[in-house]
């Protein structure tokens, strides 16, 4: 090849290069802080922790360097290589470990330090090849300079680019793509000290080939096949005993998911949670001891406490994980405001209406049922009779009750089953409803075992309801208006049926 | 204790565990009663008199549903002087429960299906236990949400997967939905049909049967030559009828009276058209009701002690009973004795009761064991029901214990039953009781396994009841036979009481013989009231 006989190495070139690997570097270990604070929560101490660890692995590669002897050029490129493959996969790697194993921080930990070695010895190499091209002085002075910018640029782009655009598995794997067009860039640039280069190419090219391959299926890599189905970028994902938890993020916002149902999103989820709470206050503006069944997400706790009557809340929700979740997840914890840490919050975790049938506690003023949709003969019992006859028995004489209890427009018989499964349980019942845009049109049920006024007055300074918005809510249109259903009995269980049937017509 | 002191002692306990071959079984377990030592050595005859023979008005022998029931009913008449000795240490027979720290759990009988309101008894017994709530504007009665078995009821195991129901719909062929059909028109017609009398042909308990000479003559064929005879053919319906002979009567097709087939169906039918009633169940089956039975005994329930001997004397009985917990010697002399056990022991106990017809009642063994898991299984297909059915077994699946309690996640019981259907009943017998234990959960695991290939992993516990004498067996001509009819009939002053008397083994027949022998007592104490049947 003619190229081999050129003199002098493409030292400005090879400076550019050091931009760009130090740019990977730099976004590897932001991803692995950023995966790990969604997945763990407490970000403080997964950015602390990984970093530290990148760190002090790259100060072991640095060190290390010094025992790699020939062959600089050649070894410079598969370096390259190897961090395309370790570093642009980090992200999926450990998206599948936090999954489908026990061990997430081990994982976490040796992907962190493996990355951080390999880019420890980037600089240390690179730099050997150059010192007898360019003065000491001139040599130090450009590549920090260079590696510190693209820091810098990895550092800015990262959230305002990267992650809102492309998510953690595709940032990762771009990367990983721009590490190895280093290496095959390298293979022209160091070709002087290369010797033959064919097998060396076809190697880069490979890389390439199976990073493309994999930024292509990103979805795929991601957490089995959901990111296609969430549309948006999965940013926790957990197997409980009971379901399976997911978060994505993106558009601005960012949406729960249980058994890939939507639970809320936090674009629009003040509404919902306005509605499930505050009319019950404004029929019991003094509740004290306020139950909450279901909901461990946090977020009707957090809008049950800014009334300032209550005392004591306790929230039965059935998963551990969720409820753990709530209170770690950094943005969930946010959107809640660490509402399950307040000394007025118990937590139980059981199946609510186990909880009701074997558990005496002193009756509440104020209940909240915020169960999943009834879409399995599990859930269907939390919607019965015997359900609401067990609520009844833990309440005060006047206390009320608020149920989320479907779409009135897109399931209008499952809604109007809970009302006259409610009121065959000797309630009196004022269904009420609202706009969700995430949901479609929303439905709830307020009852009481007195009858009652529809509430007309609300807690000031809500983001969504008014004292207007609030009485407006109990107007029902023609078309989701009451029509006849049977009572949804334990031994019947006919809303887990009619709700089958009517969201089927909507999916 | 030190920690290097806590490893050497986990170390030495270890070694000899390390030593021993591996268990072949993860999990422990054992046979439980009933005591067949005891039972059988009543055969044996011959035992002296006790010390002194207490004087009492009435003694009930056998703490069963029938014998609980007659006491029961002798509390309600105002009767305070009777006592009732059961053989095993708990009372309830074939009703019993158990009770462990994931859950209670029937030992056998597991529901009921709720009562028509013609059928007093049951529906007063119902509304002590707060079960029965009232009675609707038709005047049907209306039972407690939590005690109505809770949906999905059942489920059946075939083609690698869970459906829904007991009867498999999918792959029907049209002929096979039409014979369906045609089947349950049969069952209406006799549910319709009522005699000059205006009695129905099936109802419960059948001494409310018509005795008019077209249902009687059902009892004279097999239900095999009856679906026969109309031409009924389809697999997948002989299979059901087949699974509610077995699941009912521990008999198949060919071994069961057609009226008794029909029976099943036609009395539980709410009105022609209409569907089955619903049942009543509880977590412990229907040990629920046993325990508010008992309740009526209080301490005159005397469990673990077996009536030896029963003879008449100048003014009523001598009897003589051995109480195997204190090892003594007892004896009453009553007035009058309700033998509240099956007729086989009574010919051993009963001085001078010689009934040749009593050679004819049959009854069909049953193994039942109660598996406790830490998890539920994996269930890809249709969800975990009350009622758990293998198509392709001889056994009859399972029912969970936790589906009433409303337990849906975590630990549960399973009570899973297996009639030995086989024609001959001593043989059946002779093969059920050669099982150990071993291989008794051998037989429950590989049964389970093609459902559940997890379930192993998953069981802590596994208990077996071996129920020599589970069933009566309704074969045909028994059950309207008058000399079968006549064993309810006292002997001097021993009245019976047994669901074996009706010729099928049911709650509601146990406890209206119970409640029927009771009112005879009452009757010839002179304590005439009106019948609670």
């Amino acid at each position: 090849m003619d190229e081999a006989a050129q003199p002098t190495l493409k030292a400005p070139l090879l400076f550019l290069s050091v931009l760009l690997i130090s740019s990977c570097g730099l976004i590897y270990e932001l991803v692995a802080g950023t995966l790990s604070s969604y997945l763990l929560g407490d970000s403080v101490t997964q950015f602390s922790t990984v970093i530290g660890v990148y760190l002090s692995a790259m100060g072991l590669g640095s060190y290390l360097s010094k025992f790699l002897q020939r062959g600089l050029a050649r070894r410079f490129v598969d370096l390259e290589l190897a961090v395309a493959l370790v570093g642009g996969f980090s992200a999926p790697i450990l998206f599948q470990a936090f999954a489908h194993t026990h061990a997430f921080r081990v994982v976490l930990y040796s992907v962190v330090a493996s990355v951080g070695t390999l880019v420890g010895l980037e600089i240390p190499i690179l730099m050997r090849i150059l010192k007898d091209q360019i003065r000491f002085k001139d040599l130090v002075a450009g590549v920090l300079t260079l590696d510190y910018i693209g820091a810098l640029f990895a550092s800015l782009l990262f959230p305002l680019l990267f992650m809102p655009k492309l998510g953690l598995v595709r940032t990762s794997l771009l990367f990983g793509l721009l590490n190895a067009a280093v290496g095959l860039w390298s293979t022209h640039l160091l070709v002087s000290q290369l010797g033959p280069t064919r097998m060396i190419r076809l190697r880069c090219l490979a890389v390439l080939a199976i990073l493309a391959v994999g930024l292509a299926f990103a979805g795929k890599f991601t957490l089995a096949v959901e990111e296609e189905i969430f549309a948006d970028e999965i940013v926790y994902a957990r197997d409980s005993e009971y379901q399976r938890i997911v978060l994505t993020r993106g558009r601005g916002s960012f949406q729960l998911f249980l058994n890939g149902n939507l639970q809320f999103s936090s674009a629009d989820e003040y509404r919902y949670h306005e509605a499930l709470v505050h009319p019950a206050f404004g029929v019991r503006p003094d509740a004290q001891r306020v139950l909450i069944c279901g909901g461990g997400d946090g977020l009707a706790v957090r809008e049950v406490l800014k009334h300032p009557s209550v005392r004591e809340v306790v929230l039965v929700d059935l998963d551990p994980a969720m409820t753990d979740m709530a209170r770690r997840q950094p943005m969930v914890r946010t959107l809640n405001g660490a509402a399950l840490d307040d000394p007025r919050v118990r937590v139980v975790n059981a199946d609510a209406m186990v909880w009701l049938q074997e558990n005496a506690v002193a009756p509440f003023d104020l209940a909240l049922v915020d169960f999943p949709d009834p879409n399995t003969y599990a859930l269907g019992k939390l919607y019965t009779a015997r359900f609401y006859r067990l609520l009844q028995r833990r309440l005060t004489a006047d206390a009320v009750i608020a149920v989320q209890s479907t779409s009135p427009l897109m399931a209008r018989e499952s809604f109007w089953c809970i009302t006259a499964t409610m009121e065959s349980a000797g309630l009196k019942v004022r269904p009420y409803h609202l706009a969700v845009p995430s949901f479609g049109v929303w439905g709830f049920a307020l009852a009481s075992k007195r009858d009652f006024a529809v509430p007309t007055r609300v807690l000031p300074g809500l983001r969504h309801l008014s004292d207007e918005a609030t009485a407006a809510m109990f107007a029902f249109p023609k078309d989701m208006d009451r029509v006849p259903v049977e009572v949804n009995r334990l031994d019947n269980q006919v809303l887990v049926h009619l709700y089958a049937r009517e969201w089927r017509r909507w999916s | 204790m030190k920690r290097r002191d806590f490893l050497a002692a986990t170390a030495a306990a270890a070694l000899p565990l390390a030593c021993r071959p591996k268990p072949a079984f993860p999990f422990g377990g054992e046979l439980v009663g009933p005591n067949l030592a005891l039972g059988h050595w009543l055969k044996g005859g011959a035992f002296p008199d006790p010390e002194r023979f207490e004087p009492i008005s009435t003694l009930v022998v056998g703490g069963g549903v029938a014998g609980l029931s007659a006491a029961w009913r002798l509390a309600g008449g105002g009767l305070d002087d009777f006592a009732v000795l059961e053989l095993e240490t708990e009372p309830g027979g074939t009703s019993r429960s158990g009770q462990n720290h994931v859950s209670p759990f029937p030992w056998a009988a597991h529901y009921l299906p709720v009562p028509d309101r013609g059928n007093h008894a049951v529906l007063r017994l119902l509304k002590e236990c707060g079960v029965l709530e009232g009675f609707d504007a038709k005047g049907d009665p209306v039972f407690a949400e939590e005690a109505t078995v809770r949906a999905p009821e059942e489920r059946v195991f075939a083609h690698g997967q869970w459906w829904e129901g007991l009867y498999l719909r999918a792959g029907a062929s049209p002929e096979d939905e039409r014979q369906y059909h045609a089947f349950f028109r049969e069952v209406d017609h006799w549910a319709a049909f009522r005699d000059r009398r205006d009695r129905p042909a099936f109802s419960i308990p059948r001494s409310r049967c018509s005795d008019a000479p077209e249902a009687r003559a059902l009892d004279q064929l097999t239900f095999a030559a009856w679906l026969d005879q109309h031409g009924l053919q389809s697999p997948r319906l002989r299979w059901l009828l087949d699974y509610a002979c077995r699941d009912d009567y521990g008999s198949r097709l060919e071994t069961t009276s057609a009226w008794a087939g029909l029976f099943y169906f036609a009395a539980r039918k709410q009105g022609p058209g209409e569907d089955s009633r619903p049942l009543l169940t509880w977590p412990q089956g229907n040990g629920f009701l046993v325990d508010h039975l008992r309740r009526a005994s209080g301490d005159r329930l005397r469990c673990g002690v077996a009536a030896t001997a029963i003879r008449p004397d100048k003014d009523g009985l001598l009897v003589t009973a051995w109480d195997a917990a204190n090892q003594r010697r007892l004896g009453w002399r009553a007035r009058r004795v309700i033998f509240a056990g099956p007729q086989h022991v009574a010919k051993h106990v009963v001085e001078g009761l010689a009934r040749p017809t009593a050679a004819r009642i049959h009854n069909a063994p049953w193994l039942v064991a109660n598996l406790t898991l830490r998890a539920r299984p994996k269930e890809p297909t249709f969800p975990l029901a009350w009622d758990n059915v293998l198509r392709d077994s001889e056994a009859l699946g399972y029912v969970a214990a936790t589906h009433q309690s409303l337990r849906d996640h975590g630990p549960t019981v399973l009570t899973w039953y297996r009639p030995f259907a086989g024609a001959d009943c001593d043989a059946e017998r002779a093969r059920m009781r050669a099982l150990d234990w071993p291989a008794c959960a051998r037989m429950v695991l590989d049964d389970l396994r093609p459902a559940h290939p997890d379930l192993t992993e998953l069981v802590t516990r596994l208990d077996v009841m071996r129920w020599g004498h589970a069933m009566v067996r309704p074969t045909p001509g028994l059950l309207w036979d008058p000399e079968f009819l006549a064993l309810a009939r006292p002997f001097g002053a021993v009245h019976f009481a047994h669901t074996e008397l009706s010729g099928l083994a049911l709650f509601e027949e146990a406890q209206d013989h119970g409640v029927r022998a009771a009112e005879e007592v009452l009757a010839a104490l002179g304590r005439r009231g009106k019948s609670w049947r």
